[in-house]
Order: C-alpha cells, then structure tokens, then sequence
C-alpha cells in the first residue's frame, strides 16, 4: 500500500497552528441569547418551590424556565447506538431540568438572557425552596439497607449487577501448599478535563431544530435530543465542528437536548450555552470510582489455582454508561490471566455524586489498576520477578472469547513485555533495585500489562457508513459520520482513502464538520473503534468508487475495465502504462453530452468481530521520602494496535494517553465534601493536572502484528495507552519503598501517612 | 438599573491599530474574540488557569482571560492569526508544531505558539528544565507535551543557531 503506514502530516496541523480551526463558539452567531443552568446546591432533594419573579425582571433576561416548566420525555444520555430491543436500551432517567436533585449541581432551571452576565447576575435572583433528602456518597453505603433511594426503579440502588462463575471455587481452594493474596484497590473520581469545555448553540430553521455542539456522536445526539424533545429525529439537525477534546465526556449528550429545547420555546431564536470549567467538573460526566476486592490463590510456581473478584462501580445520580463500565472491567479479569476456578462480580450503584460515564479505557484503566497491582502482590508474596510472573500466566497465543469471538492472533503480551523490557533494560533495573536502598531518595522499576478491545460488537451495533463524490479535478470529498476530535482519523481516513481508491494522499480532502443532514451514519469516536470500523467503511466505498472509474475509463478507452488500474490519480492499463488522468476522466465524465455521470459511492459496513489490543507499561521513579514526592523519572509504553496507519499520530495518540495515566497514578481526584456532598475543587487549580514540568520524555513502541479481521490490520490505539501506567507506577513505587498503594492517586499526602505508619519498613 | 459603563480605547493588533469602544468589565478575551472575530483566542477556565487564552501584550504572554479589555489601551497585542505571512504560510514556530506532530486537538495550541514564540523572541538559549518551567502555564490534555516539548526546543534552537 502506498500512504497507509506513513507519517503522513496532519490534514489539519495547518489550520490548527495559524488559528484558522473553527469549533462551536467560534461560530455562534453574534446575537445568539445566553443561557446559563441553576445547579442545585444539595446532594440530595426535591424542590419544592423556585420563585423566580425577580430573576425575570432583571436586566436583559429573556425568559425563566424551571423544573416545573419542561416536557416529561424522558431520556437517556449514553453515548451507544440506539438499540430497537427496549431490554437493551439505556436507561431513560433524566429531564431536562429535575425536581428531585440527586447530586450537588443537577440542572434545576435555567435563565435566558440578551448576555452572559445579565444571566448570571439573574441565576442568583431566583429562590429555591428544598425539601432535603438523606445522601450517599460511597457505592458499598449505597446498596446497605436502609440507605437513601435515588430511583425508583432501582431498589438498593443497584443499576447492574453481572457475575462469571467458572470451576469449582470451594474445591479448588483446598489444594495443598497454595498461598492466598489478597488486596483492595481503589481508583478515584477524576474528570477529563479536555481544554474546551463543552458548549452548544442552537436555534431553528425551517421548523426544524439544529444545534452546533461540542460533541464525539452527533448522530447519536440527534436521536437523544428527538427523544427529550418529543420530536421526530428527523426534525433535529447536529453540527458537529473541530472539537477541543473529549476523552469519552462529549460522549453522552450534555446540554444540547437543553439547548435545543430552549430555541423552540423562544421562537427559534439562537441560544447558546457554554459550560464554565466547575461546571465541566461537576455537572457532566466523571469516571468512574471503582473499589475492587480481589483474592487469588496461587501455586509456589506462580499458576493460580482459584481467584475471585468483587467490584463496587460508583455511577452517580444517573445511570449514563452504566454498568457497561464495570462490566467491561469485570470481563477483562478472566482473559488477561486465565485461571480455570473463578467467582466474579460487579455492581455498579446510584450515589449523590456527579453522573459518570464514559471515559478513556472504559473501566479498564480503574480495573488494570487493581489486576495489575494485585499481580505484583502476588509476585511479592510468591518471590517471583513481576516480568517472569507475567511471562508465565499472560493469556497464551491462540486463545479465543467465547463471548466476543476475539483470538490472541499473535503472543501480543509476550511480544510487547519483552520489547518493553529489553527496552528499558528492566530485568537488570529491577535486580538492581531489589537490593536494600538507603538515603532520602528511593528509586523502583514497574510494569503493568492491559487488555483492550477494540469496538463494542458483539454488546452493540458496529457500522460506518462513507460517501465518496469525485470532482472534476481527480479528488475526491470523503465524508464519513465518524469524528475527528484531536486524535487523528481525519488524516489516517485520507490516507486509506487515497490507498482504497488509488490516488494521491492531497487528491483526499475529508469533509471534518459532521452535519446529519448531510453525513452518512457512523456512530461517532468512543471504544477506540473508528480506525477499524470505520477502516472497513472507507475500503468499501472506495472500491466502489474505483469500479464506478474503472468502469467509465474502459468505455473511454475501449478497453475491458479488468485490465485497467488506477494508481497515484492516473487510469493505467495491465502494463502500467498511463493512459489518462483521473482528472481528464473525471471531466468527461460529468460534462459529457452522451453519457454524463456524477461519480459518487456510499457504503455501510456492519462489522461483526472484535479485536483485541494489548501492551504494557514500564516506570521509573525517585521517591523522595522527606518531602514525600513520586517522580517519575521514565515511562514507556508498549501498544500491539495492528498495523499503524500512521506512526507519528499513533505516537502522540500514546503520549496522550500516558499523561493521562501518570495524572492517574499521581495526583488527579475530584473531592467531596463528607458531610454535604459538595464538589470541593471543582478547578483547574485545585484539581491537579500534570503540567510540562511532572513529565520525563514519554516513549511509545509498537509491536505491529497486523490483525487479521481488519481490511488495514488495525485495532485500537485510543484509549488504550491510558490503562496501564497508574498501575506501573504504583508498581515501581512499590519496590522503591515497599509501600503497596491500594489506592491512587498517590499524592504526597497519602505517602506521608503510609510511612507514617511504617510502610516502607522493609527497604 | 443599567450598570454598563464604556471606554473607548486605542491598541494595536496583530500590527494593525484599531480603535474600541470596551465595556469595562469585559475581558481582553471578549474582546478579542467578540470584537475582532479572533477566534484564535479559546478559553477554557476564564480565570487564568490553563493558559489557552494566552495572548503577546507588549511581547509578553498574559492571559487574556484575566486581563481587562480597557488596560489594552496603548498596548500592542499579538494573536498567533499575527505570526503567519501574509501569504499564509507558517512561521518557522508554526511549522515546527506541525512538523513534531504537536498538534491534536488543536485547542491548547494557539495560546502555547505564543508564549513559546515569546521565548524566540528573547533569543536566549535555555536549558530542558527552563524550557519546561517556561511553558508549564499551559494545560493540554491530549499530548503529554511531548511532541509539544520537542517542536519548541527545535524552534528555539534553530533560531538561535541563526542568531548565533
Ligand atoms: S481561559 Fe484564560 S487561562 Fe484559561
Ligand atoms: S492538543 Fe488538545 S489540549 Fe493540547
């Protein structure tokens, strides 16, 4: 192939570094209205009252509306396609503004004003009379009885509960000479913190509803504001522009259903709305906060005889993505390790906290932390080196899920550890390490393995659609309803475009902006799916497109279409011999008084496989025990995602992903208030993101074991590389202080007590 | 009660002098993006926290989000739509971003080709660890700053090497 596997430049580097990029609010019509949400101030209540003449006769404000106001169409907000079995769908349980508040911060009315600050100057006009509930913070609290109900058709607010029964547990447990490891490991509520803070604008034309949002499923989010609209779908029309990040936030319908709900009761006038940073914190999506237990009993040489899992997934006030997170997490156990005996389970459970949903890694990077902190505990308990453990029970090549039909094509967890290793010289780092350390600065090597896969077939629907329009000058408009949100498909699209269709990588222009007027179905950027879902698209349509030239060039030249070829924008016959440009032919093709034809080609592709994706990490770092400090000093990824379209952005892809996880690993929680359920550090102060200065130089490598299912060889990359880094570090801080964390982040605070209380002893 | 008070006020931007009548208590980001149309200017916490807002003021990096609109009286303002040609083509910084694969989501970028042109263009040379403390007022959440880090010291490098 010609421009796949290259380090093809970015299709929109340029506009991007000249400032020429558009995103929703750049395009917002100057006399769009302002509106801005009323939070509850209460973790849990029903309101009882909003008194809201005052707000209404403040300066500029063009209308009230309350809880008490808005259409009784429930809704759901999960980023997945619709499902036409109401026992698959996701669970409608949000209004557009609600009366019984389940966390601090839930939507309870809004103010429409001429400008943002006329609105916010209104917002505190209006008072709310509250009647207050009893709140629950924590999952395991949640499902205790007696505790506070959140809905009511959840009762002991359990949303899901899945299990894996395998074996004989109990038997298994009673072979002689086992040792039995057992740890809790927690991860905490963190937020994507993508630069742009989601907003959207809408206003009406035609009767019918459009809105200009910041979002990774515009088709998806048409359906979502038809169905809280009560309108049909096809009245409401999304644009979806360049987009300032993601990360699986912009992956539930946040305000559009609001947004466009407000235009239609002002006439269809423009409203926008423009989430604040604290709003972005504490009224869309988190992450999920998973607390697992798990219990493994293992052979001296390190085979497990039996282990056992129980997760407890902290979903919030509304169920969002739900139990699949934890559910996916859960699964992962099995088939990273296989293990013959096994008794797993997870819950996930309603609590007063802000909503979580998607985010980078789907519950694999909360359930590769506990997997793979646990699995150095083992290895402790054992006295067996964490790369000769992992060597030795990874899944083997060859297996295959019974459930998702995936198969262990090539020895990815083998390949990748053993590049990571020889790599970062990790064996002789980690014997190096292992010997008794003294002074202020400690330092310790770590590893964690992850399993990914890529897309959510068989769970949900996997198809892309793709329409290909051939101009007159040979190039050719690709419009796809995947989205470009920073990580790359817009170039990597034009390069299998190009090799598909056979013509020069800047013959490709990608249509960026999804408009669902005008763009085909694609379920849009979630599951790391689009590269490969998408890939099969793109070659589907482009070989239609090529047979529709091919087919034109053989009435031009006379000759049968099976001897000729289209390379590089040139028609060639079976010597390679150039007999026409595509541009001549396209031409011809459109103007010509015999025979005129719009050479255009659409295709779906329903994809009904999975593929897995696996790599690993390796850590370094320097623990300062006085000031209680983790740095990491080296980080470096390993990724199996197939074949690479192009290196350069699968890199970054990676890089990305890495910060994440150090940010994971070492300093990233959204905090509570204890005893009111109130968000404690809801900015970009308090709440600590890595900066340039907390990062070593990130490296990424890449084991290219071409996936067979795949028209490219490609499987996920997204989400992927932000899995095993927390657990790497917590691993290397391990050995460098013989502290096993059973909890991250791990901040300086919670270093200072763990050597408090004599962590640390055995270095 | 109408609380609106307006100042008119005279600055250069992007080498163009231009003149405004400011709502005092708006922000040089409102009226740069609002005014102006210079879109290039995002925001993303309004309260001088991530750095994407970032604009030169006199030369300086400020961000404009916490910087009142009336105080740019007199000043000369940059925005990265001034760092092109003319004709389009990129500044040798610009270039660099593209060229190290800098950019993903593009949000943090036109606030970091600032301050990072800031640095160029007081021609000292500075070590890794500076260079990093330097650029540490922006948040990007998509490249661990990685191949951000690598098309500044580039740029940087090279137009001392010019210099030198
Ligand atoms: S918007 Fe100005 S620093 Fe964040
Ligand atoms: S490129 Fe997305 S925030 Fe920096």
């Amino acid at each position: 192939m010609g421009y796949t596997g290259k380090r093809m430049p970015r299709v929109d580097a340029k506009d991007k570094a000249a400032g020429r990029a558009k995103y929703a609010a750049d395009l917002c019509v100057r006399d769009a209205l302002v509106a801005k949400v009323l939070h509850a101030e209460r973790a849990h209540a029903l309101v009882r009252s909003i008194n809201t003449d005052r707000a209404r006769q403040a300066e500029g404000v063009e209308a009230v509306f309350t809880c008490f106001d808005v259409p009784k169409y429930y809704f759901p907000t999960a980023g997945h396609p619709w499902s036409t079995d109401p026992e698959h769908q996701d669970v409608a349980d949000r209004l557009l503004l609600t009366d019984h508040v389940r966390f601090w911060g839930d939507d309870i009315a809004v103010v429409v004003a001429r400008d943002e600050l006329s609105a916010v100057k209104a917002l505190r006009e209006l008072e709310v009379e509250y009647e207050d509930l009893p709140f629950v913070l924590d999952a395991q609290a949640a499902m205790e009885p007696g505790a506070p109900q959140l809905h009511e058709a959840f009762p002991g607010n359990v949303l899901g509960h899945s299990s894996i029964r395998r074996g004989d547990l109990e038997a298994a447990i009673r072979e002689p000479g086992l040792i039995r490891v057992e740890g809790w490991y927690d991860t905490p509520t963190v937020q994507h913190c993508h630069i742009e803070n989601h907003n959207c604008w809408a206003y009406m034309e035609g009767g019918r509803v459009t809105v200009v949002t910041s979002t990774q499923i515009p088709h998806i989010v048409r359906r979502i504001v038809g169905q809280a609209l009560g309108r049909p779908w096809g009245d409401v029309r999304i644009i979806k522009p360049y987009i300032g990040g993601g990360f699986g936030n912009k992956q539930d319908a946040l305000y559009e259903p609001l947004c466009a709900w407000l235009t239609t009761m002002l006439g269809g006038r423009p409203v926008r709305i423009e989430c604040t940073r604290e709003e972005t914190f504490h009224c869309n999506r988190v992450r999920h906060a998973i607390r697992s237990h798990i219990i493994s009993w293992v052979r001296p040489d390190g085979s497990f005889a039996a282990r056992k899992l129980e997760c407890w997934s902290n979903q919030g006030g509304y169920a969002s993505h739900g139990h699949g997170i934890a559910a996916k997490g859960m699964n992962a156990f099995p088939q990273i390790y296989p293990c013959d005996n096994l008794e797993c389970d997870a819950w996930t459970v309603f609590t007063n906290l802000p909503p979580a949903g998607a985010m980078r890694g789907y519950g694999i990077p909360q359930a590769t932390f506990a997997g793979e902190a646990h699995i150095d505990d083992v290895a402790r308990a054992i006295g067996m080196s964490p790369l000769e453990l992992r060597r030795k029970i990874a899944m083997p090549k060859g297996y295959r899920d019974d459930f998702s039909g995936n198969v262990n094509w090539s020895d990815s967890f083998r390949a990748c550890m053993e590049a990571g290793a020889k790599a970062t010289d990790f064996e002789r780092r980690f014997a190096e390490l292992s010997k008794p350390q003294t002074g202020n600065i400690r330092r310790g090597v770590g590893m964690a393995l992850y399993w990914y896969n890529t897309g959510v077939w068989p769970i949900s629907l996997e198809s892309s659609s793709c329409r290909m329009v051939l101009n007159q000058d040979g190039s050719v408009q690709v419009f796809t309803g995947e989205t470009e949100i920073g990580q790359g498909c817009d170039t990597v699209y034009a390069q299998m475009t190009a090799d598909a269709v056979g013509i020069p990588f800047e013959s490709v222009h990608v249509v960026t902006v999804q408009d669902t007027d005008t763009t085909p179905y694609g379920s849009g950027a979630y599951a790391s799916r689009q590269t490969y879902v998408g890939g099969f698209a793109i070659d589907n349509t482009g070989k239609i497109l090529r047979g529709k030239i091919l087919d034109y060039a053989a009435k031009l030249t006379k000759l049968p279409a099976g001897q000729l070829g289209l390379r590089e924008g040139f028609i060639e016959n079976d010597r390679g011999e150039r007999l026409m440009s595509l541009a001549e032919l396209a031409t011809e093709a459109l103007y010509s008084m015999e025979d005129s034809r719009h050479i255009t080609a659409e295709a779906t592709a329903q994809i009904k496989s999975n593929a897995y994706s696996f790599g690993c990490s390796f850590a370094e770092v320097e623990v300062d025990l006085r000031l209680c400090r983790i740095r990491v000093t080296r980080l470096m990824n390993v990724h199996d995602c197939g074949k690479l379209i192009n290196p350069q952005l699968a890199e970054a892809q990676v890089h990305g992903g890495m910060s994440m996880g150090m940010g994971y690993a070492l300093s990233e929680q959204l905090r509570f208030d204890e005893k009111t359920g109130r968000p404690l550090n809801g900015n970009l102060l308090d709440y600590k993101l890595l900066t340039f200065t907390d990062h070593p130089r990130l490296e990424a490598l890449f084991c290219e074991n071409a996936e067979p299912t795949s028209p490219f060889g490609t499987k996920a990359l997204g989400e992927p590389p932000a899995c095993p880094p927390a657990p790497a570090i917590r691993n290397a801080v391990l050995q460098a202080t013989g502290i096993a964390f059973g909890a991250i982040p791990m901040t300086p605070e919670k270093l200072f007590r763990a050597l408090e209380e004599g962590g640390g002893s055995d270095v | 009660m109408n609380d609106r008070q307006f100042k008119h006020i005279r600055c250069t931007i992007n080498s163009r002098a231009v003149d405004a009548m400011v709502d005092v208590r708006a922000s040089l980001t409102e009226l740069l993006r609002g005014e102006f149309a210079l879109t290039s200017v995002k925001h993303g916490c309004d309260v001088g926290e991530c750095g994407a807002c970032t604009v030169l003021i006199d030369g300086e990096p400020f961000n404009s989000c916490i910087y009142l609109a009336v105080w740019a009286d007199g000043k000369d303002i940059t925005t990265v739509d001034g760092l092109a040609e003319p004709d389009g083509s990129l500044s040798p910084l610009q270039q660099a971003f593209v060229d190290e694969g800098a950019i993903q989501c593009g949000f943090c970028t036109p606030g970091l080709i600032l301050t990072a042109q800031s640095l160029i263009n007081r021609g000292e040379p500075l070590s890794d660890e500076e260079l990093r403390r330097e650029l540490a007022g922006h948040l990007c959440r998509c490249t661990g700053y990685e191949n951000i880090f690598k098309a500044v010291r580039r740029a940087l490098d090279e137009s001392l090497g010019k210099k030198g």
